[in-house]
């Protein structure tokens, strides 16, 4: 299949919907054949790549930060990154800027940018295929 | 004729909308389109064989391709599907994308 552009709408905030694990799931298929991938990260979404998220342990369950292997969104962004250029592909990850403002998470994991619903718009212009992910 | 790739993330348990839902899959077939649902999350509750999963073999038996991921089918411990119900893997996705086929999520 001939390398396409794909773009992705994700409106849940971090931590809070399976959606999202569905909608990573997703990108790493699409990052995995080489496409290139747009994301437009609105709403609760524009937390995802928000640098400063730190895992942490558990002491309820009496793991170490390490046992504990907490997952952040923002390494998932960076992966995905990663994956995509390894298989010859690109991502164009936006942040919805009032989104980032309104929330004060307003720094980025590298190679992702701010932007705004006129993206999106750009985005579904130049794409070949969209898919909105709501919250629900 | 146009194929549509209808993604329900929704427990029909839960939520009375999966029923329109499964009914703009009904009635995009009748018109003569292309249609696969897609159950991902608790949607996959569904594909146990239940009180509602009568429902998915009947939209498999109007011409709806129906399939239920894999991974959300694992988390739940569903190893059994109602009749017209087929696991996939998320790639499913990706490859109706590709084909250019016009992707709802629910």
């Amino acid at each position: 299949m001939p390398k396409k552009t794909l773009t992705f709408a994700l409106m849940d905030a971090p931590y809070e919907s399976a959606n999202l694990t569905t909608a990573f799931r997703i990108l790493d298929a699409a990052a995995r054949r080489g496409h290139d991938i747009n994301v437009f990260a609105y709403e609760g979404a524009a937390g995802l790549a928000f640098a400063r998220q730190a895992p942490h342990p558990n002491p309820v369950h009496g793991k170490n930060l390490a046992e504990e292997n907490h997952p952040t969104t923002k390494d998932q962004v960076a992966a995905l990154l990663v994956e995509a250029a390894k298989n010859g592909g690109k991502v164009d990850w936006v942040n919805c800027g009032m989104c980032v403002d309104e929330r004060g998470v307003n720094e980025f994991v590298a190679g992702t940018r701010r932007g705004s619903p006129a993206d999106f718009q750009a985005f579904t212009d130049a794409s070949y295929n969209t898919l909105v992910i709501p919250t629900k | 004729m146009a194929h549509y790739l209808l993604i329900e993330s929704r427990d029909p348990f839960e939520s009375n909308d999966v029923g329109y839902y499964y009914e703009l899959a009904k009635g995009l077939v009748d018109a003569g389109n292309g249609v696969t649902l897609l159950l991902v999350q608790n949607g996959v509750l569904a594909a146990r064989p239940s009180a509602h999963s009568a429902a998915l073999s009947a939209l498999r038996r109007s011409g709806v391709e129906v399939l239920a991921d894999d991974f959300s089918l694992r988390e739940r411990g569903i190893s059994t599907l109602a009749d017209g119900v087929a696991a996939a893997p998320i790639d499913i996705v990706v490859d109706h994308l590709e084909a250019g086929h016009k992707t709802l999520w629910h």
